[in-house]
């Protein structure tokens, strides 16, 4: 404890006297960025899993096929939960045309409880947002149901035993998601209207919902409670078990944010491992002098153990807190711009910066601070013995170890991770080589010109390892600044891009075998866009591999859902554009172009993995009463935001050619055009037209201000570079207080001396931004290729901003930070020499 | 004579220390076949040129870096025999220490400064010793005081007190007024001497000052690496 106490007293007064100033400020900034970061992305996220839950149009749906439980209301209410029911089902609904059939929706008060409901006073006319259901004796219906019904707005429909009057066109529903390739027109009424139509009688197939929304913490509680005691027909879905489309969304935001986070740490580290080895400089002489009064090299090491372990609890909690009031901040300004309320974020990150602070501090300032205890002893008698050994990659080796962990946590996949990795390794092994070739190349410059440039180089030149560490540094912040603005500009621009402005925005479901002939003729003569058709199976899965498939082994309730589902299996030749195989074989075919082995299926890996599917396994389906069987050649990854229609389960055409189907289509109807597919519905009237803009446009959404997001993050990261590049100065202070005094004694201006360190900075700057640019290129090239499945633009703006932006920000932030060398009196600074 | 009836608090043997030359070729020879003896209470003056080897001697002396031959026993104990942190021991238990350019610890205030020797020695009675021995140099009203808030007379007091504050058997001091003006050097130098009488210290320092050389009881010329002169073992 008297080592504590010493330690302690020491830390006390080098914190007092500045000596720890910049190792704390470099810890600060290390937490406070990755807390700010971490509590800023933890509530985007959580926002961004409400706006998801939007898709359900409440936070948690219970699904029954029976009447929803007492209990789970009573439980929702005693969690504080608002809550609202729903029954679905189909039947025909009567107008003067004809009948229909619709999928009607019989909501209660307080739907929807996520997102809006958006109505219109006619088929194509503007829409408007309401809150809340239809108002009793009222329906809203879905315009393709106006047409096949010959009514309008303001009309009666006959739904069951009630006459209901169509109030308005129903135009955007947010949970008009599920069974998107199925459906009906829907037709939406007042829960209190459905006594009166007589349709719920035992033995009719309705859905019962229970919409349930609140905070986080309840919702999740529920959720948890609930889950372990659910019976046959019942399921819980959340937010992530939502459309797979918006769960790519989610899964590559949480990949962006985190990028930016892991960046941030980097930077931090670079920034905690210099400030390290500039207090460990500082205090050779501290140590020589304890050795020579009697310390043992343990009880010096012990002092500076507690001394670390001190700092990096203070600097941690510190810089949490200063990371909560940051991102305060951050989301105060970003709250308008994200049009949703921000939830109040989680304790974790607090920890996640304790962590950082601890680990940043062991892993990268323990080294050189460790190295202290072997100073020899005699250095208090003969001062120019036992400076510090430059370090090297091994010095750190568990701090680095420490961060190769912390990407491939943060990546969230392992691919990303080591991608991430091995750019940053050899960011770090080219930036190291290069930058010592082009401080070499300096020397051979001609030394002419002004004389504060030749000093300003000659000053580069002179210092040739800590010229090239500098350019290391700078570059690093620089390249990772520079890769920041690459993937946040061209591949968001391209991922934006994923999704053309021509994407599908109609689908055509329910198309009989018999009408696609005719169907497929219209479009031609209509001038519809020439669309593909993809036949449909309904299938409930049996077997997998042999064993048969029971939804209650599976403890992932996703895959107990799929399990009980019925599959749309599809067939076709050729395999879809937005999809890729990532295992296994797609089918071969002949000259002919007929599928050589016809007994097969190709399963979407997602699926696959969560139902345990693996390659070569023979999957049962029954379809119709009648049996397929067939192995697994091949796994598929499929691009679900591309919002084409897409199977979780192909097979060759011969395999089910046959079997009951439907077709369904996707096409681009331009804007304004809607009324084109009227003629198509009046021609053939049992089919289907979704109009899915309104679902893009909400999924566009998401996409933007997932975009902001990162953009705003990418501002943090940015503070953190700036702020190493600033700790990179600082090392190099002491040497410039003494150099510039003896030139200042020598009678050199201040002009003079600040125009050496501007052109000093300006070079090493611009150096490293030049360096920078190139690496950004190639690392952003690899991650657009490798990972992101992108096509990469690569802007030659780089090759500008590059040695731009590091000549410009090393200098500004070089001479603010040589500031004191020539404000300092060059006596003082000579004295305490 | 009495003195060789004393117990040695120094004792030398042959000892030598070369270094690798700079440039290559054979090795630099910095001190040679060098034998001393230095009596309990006595007061030594190692004098000589510069490059003569007086620091390199000192830094010996105190176990701060190893001969190339030889042996230094202190106080009874073989200090050439003992491994880093065994010397370290030794040296905060039985050697005090003043250096031409004091090394006090800048993030320490005066009174922390002489708690050191105390503290790593895990002794109890730091502060009320320290204090003591601060009064005694002058300055009970400068103990809160850091090095950079005293001038150059009142650091090394500072760092007389601590040298003085374990009771040393031998204190080593290394130019111990180069850094100081005439006057204050002179009391700097009474302070030394009159602390040494009181605590029965043996002294050694290391000096180019004529007049503070001749204040000890015996000054041992160096040259070249030898001792010249006045015998080197009394």
């Amino acid at each position: 404890m008297k080592g504590l106490s010493l330690a302690l007293r020491l830390l006390r007064r080098d914190l007092r006297s500045g000596e720890l100033r910049v190792l704390l400020a470099a810890l600060l900034v290390a937490v406070t960025c990755v807390t700010a970061v971490a509590f800023f992305t933890d509530r985007v996220q959580q926002a961004l899993t409400r706006q998801a839950g939007e898709l359900l149009a409440a936070d948690l749906r219970l699904l029954a096929d029976h009447p929803i439980p007492a209990a789970w209301r009573e439980r929702a209410a005693a969690l504080g939960l608002r809550t609202a029911e729903l029954r679905g089902f189909r039947s025909m609904v009567m107008g003067p045309a004809g009948a229909r059939l619709a999928e009607i929706k019989a909501a209660g008060t307080g739907y929807p409880l996520r997102g809006t409901l958006r109505i219109a006073a006619a088929p194509f006319a503007a829409s408007r947002a309401v809150a809340g259901p239809p108002p009793r004796g009222t329906v809203w219906v879905e315009a393709p149901l106006l047409s096949a019904l010959g009514v309008a707005v303001g009309d009666a429909v006959t739904v069951g035993e009630a006459r209901l009057r169509i109030g308005a066109v129903l135009r955007h529903e947010p949970d008009r998601g599920g069974g998107l390739f199925s459906i009906a027109p829907r037709l939406l009424m007042n829960l209190a209207d459905l006594p009166a139509t007589g349709l719920v009688q035992t033995g009719s197939r309705v859905q019962y919902a229970l919409l349930l929304g609140g905070p986080a913490a309840a919702v999740t509680e529920l959720r948890r409670t609930l889950a372990p005691s659910l019976g046959p027909g019942e399921r819980i879905e959340g937010a992530a078990d939502a459309r797979p489309e918006v769960r790519a969304a989610l899964t590559r935001a949480r990949q962006f944010l985190g990028l930016a986070a892991v960046v941030g740490v980097v930077l931090a580290c670079v920034a905690i491992a210099m400030a390290a080895r500039r207090f460990a400089r500082r205090h050779l002489d501290t140590c020589a002098v304890l050795r020579c009064l009697g310390a043992r090299q343990g009880q010096i090491a012990g002092l500076f153990v507690w001394q670390l372990l001190v700092l990096g609890l203070a600097g941690g909690l510190l810089g949490g807190l200063l990371g909560l009031l940051a991102q305060a901040l951050l989301a105060k300004i970003l709250g308008g711009l994200l049009l949703v309320a921000l939830p109040a974020p989680s304790a974790w990150p607090l920890a996640a910066g304790l962590a950082v602070s601890l680990g940043g501090l062991f892993g990268f300032a323990l080294p050189p601070v460790l190295a202290l205890r072997a100073v020899p002893t005699l250095r208090v008698l003969r001062r120019e013995l036992g400076g510090l050994r430059p370090a090297s990659a091994g010095t750190y080796l568990a701090g680095l170890l420490g961060l190769a962990a912390l990407v491939l946590w943060q990546a969230g996949g392992w691919r990303l991770g080591l991608t991430l990795l091995a750019g940053i390794a050899l960011a770090g092994l080219l930036l190291w080589l290069a930058a010592g070739g082009l401080v070499r190349l300096l020397r051979h410059l001609p030394r002419q010109g002004q004389a504060a440039w030749r000093f300003g180089l000659a000053n580069l030149v002179r210092r040739p390892g800590a010229a090239t560490a500098q350019v290391m540094a700078f570059g690093l912040g620089l390249m990772v600044l520079l890769l920041l603005s690459v993937v946040r500009g061209d591949l968001l621009t391209a991922w934006a891009g994923r999704l053309p402005p021509d994407a599908p925005n109609r689908f055509v479901v329910a198309i009989q075998p018999d009408q696609l002939e005719a169907v497929r003729a219209f479009f031609h003569e209509t001038g519809l866009p020439p669309a593909t058709f993809h036949p449909m199976v309904r299938a409930r899965l049996q077997a997998i591999a042999g064993r048969a498939v029971d939804p209650e082994a599976y403890s992932d309730e996703r895959a107990r859902r799929l399990a009980t589902r019925a599959f749309n299996l599809s067939w076709a030749s050729r395999l879809q554009a937005d999809n890729t195989v990532v295992a296994g074989r797609w089918w071969t075919t002949d000259a002919a172009g007929q599928v050589n082995e016809p007994r097969q299926f190709s399963v979407e890996e997602g699926i696959a993995r969560s139902l345990g599917i693996e390659l070569g396994d023979r999957l049962r389906f029954d379809v119709a009463g009648e049996t397929q069987e067939a192995p697994v050649t091949s796994l598929r990854k499929v691009q679900w935001d591309s919002l084409r229609a897409n199977f979780f389960v192909l097979a060759p055409p011969a395999l089910l050619r046959g079997l009951p189907a439907s077709y369904i289509t996707s096409f681009h109807l331009p804007a304004g055009e809607g009324a084109r597919l009227n003629a198509l519905l009046k021609r053939f009237p049992n089919l289907t037209v979704i109009d899915i803009s309104e679902v893009m446009a909400q999924v566009r959404a998401i996409i933007e201000r997932v975009a902001l997001a990162v953009q705003y993050v990418f501002l943090f990261t940015l503070a953190a570079g700036l702020t190493v590049l600033y700790a990179a100065i600082q090392a190099s202070l002491d040497e410039r207080l003494r150099e510039n005094a003896i030139l200042r004694a020598l009678g050199a201006r201040r002009r003079h001396l600040l125009l050496g360190l501007a052109a000093e900075f300006v070079t090493l700057g611009g150096l490293a931004g030049l360096l920078a640019a190139a690496l950004a290129a190639l690392l952003g090239y690899l991650l657009a290729s490798q990972v992101l499945e992108l096509a990469y633009t690569g802007s030659p703006w780089l090759w500008l901003l590059g040695p731009l932006l590091g000549g410009l920000g090393v200098g500004i932030a070089g001479l603010l930070g040589t500031w004191r060398v020539i404000g300092s009196p060059p006596l003082r600074v000579l004295r305490a020499g | 004579m009495t003195q060789s009836l004393r117990k040695p608090v120094l004792q030398v043997e042959a000892l030598g220390k070369a270094v690798p030359a700079v440039g290559g070729g054979g090795p630099l020879v910095i001190l040679e076949a060098l034998s001393l003896r230095i009596e309990a209470g006595e007061s030594v003056a190692i004098v000589g040129p510069s490059g003569s080897g007086k620091s390199t001697l000192l830094g010996l002396l105190a176990g701060l870096d190893l001969p190339s031959q030889g042996r230094v026993w202190l106080d009874g104990v073989e200090l050439t025999a003992l491994d880093e942190d065994a010397r370290a021991a030794l040296r905060g238990e039985r050697l005090g220490f003043v250096f031409q350019s004091f090394l006090l610890l800048p993030a320490l205030n005066a009174l922390e400064n002489v708690m050191l020797p105390l503290e790593l020695a895990g002794r109890d009675e730091a502060r009320k010793e320290a204090e003591a021995v601060l009064e005694r140099v002058g300055l009970g009203q400068r103990l809160h005081h850091l090095p950079a808030q005293l001038s150059g007379g009142e650091q090394q007091r500072v760092a007389i007190a601590r040298a003085f504050v374990a009771r040393p058997a031998l204190l080593l001091a290394d130019e111990p007024t180069g850094n100081l003006d005439a006057h204050t050097g002179a009391h700097i130098i009474d302070l030394l001497f009159e602390l040494n009488r009181e605590r029965g210290t043996t002294l050694v320092l290391v000096t180019h000052d004529d007049h503070l050389a001749g204040r000890c009881q015996r000054i041992l010329h160096l040259r070249e690496g030898r001792l010249q002169g006045d015998g080197a073992a009394p």
